[in-house]
């Protein structure tokens, strides 16, 4: 973790944060952002940032019916948690959550919700999209297409 | 020493198991290890170029140790997120 040092509007990095700050979960349950937000409520948090990564209907051109998420599980957590732990050395993040879900997904579902809590907005997009640039080159999760011709397919690389 | 290596994606399913086991020396390296997978396993040798191999849930290099009481696991490109 960060030593602290002083911010510009005065807050520190947070170095106080703790794995209790951090929701990070695999799950086969549906993911929502209202949901999640409402997990890291905190009263000295004015910027939340989120992500919400969602399936989509076509894979370079061809037509997507539905993927399926498998995961080492054990692994991508704790992936996810070092990504976790330098998101808070890096950005003065209160309280975050990751959560990729696993299993079968329909066209428009969320794979994957991001949030940061922090107490003012500045950075907090570069964080984010630290957040989830990482997540995409480190977790060990895979998506398995299933195309509307009937062919199926692992991703394996982005 | 014999390991257990786990499979994921579209490695499980060419080895059609999530688990092979390979036969290695006991100074055997990362590399070593790939090196009999794909000695063994024809059908999982031309997707080995890409794989990263984590031991104990951690990624590490070719030239990292392996030993017997480890969990080991080939990481194709990922696709999460």
């Amino acid at each position: 973790m960060a030593q602290p040092d002083s911010r510009p509007n005065g807050d520190t990095p947070s170095n106080e944060v703790n794995d209790e700050d951090f929701i990070i979960e695999l799950t086969e349950q549906t993911l929502t952002v209202d949901a999640t937000v409402a997990r890291l409520a905190d009263p000295g948090c004015g910027a939340f940032v989120t992500f919400i990564g969602t399936v989509r209907n076509e894979h370079h051109g061809r037509a997507v019916e539905r993927l399926d998420y498998t995961a080492y599980a054990p692994m991508a957590e704790l992936e996810m948690r070092k990504i976790a732990h330098e998101l808070a050395s890096r950005w003065p993040i209160r309280q975050l959550a990751i959560l990729h879900r696993l299993g079968r997904l329909e066209i428009g579902e969320a794979s994957i919700v991001i949030v940061l809590a922090l107490p003012h907005r500045k950075e907090s997009f570069e964080a984010l999209q630290f957040a989830i640039d990482r997540f995409k080159e480190t977790v060990p999760i895979w998506k398995k297409e299933h195309f509307t011709d009937g062919d199926v397919q692992w991703v394996e690389g982005s | 020493m014999r390991v257990d290596i786990l499979l994921f994606a579209s490695l499980q399913d060419r080895a059609g198991s999530d688990t092979v086991s390979v036969e290695l020396d006991d100074s055997a390296t990362v590399a070593d290890l790939i090196e009999q997978v794909s000695q063994q396993f024809p059908d999982l040798r031309e997707r080995l170029g890409q794989v990263r191999v984590a031991v104990d849930q951690e990624f590490r290099p070719l030239d990292y140790p392996v030993t017997e009481d480890v969990e080991i696991a080939l990481i194709p490109p990922v696709s999460g997120g």
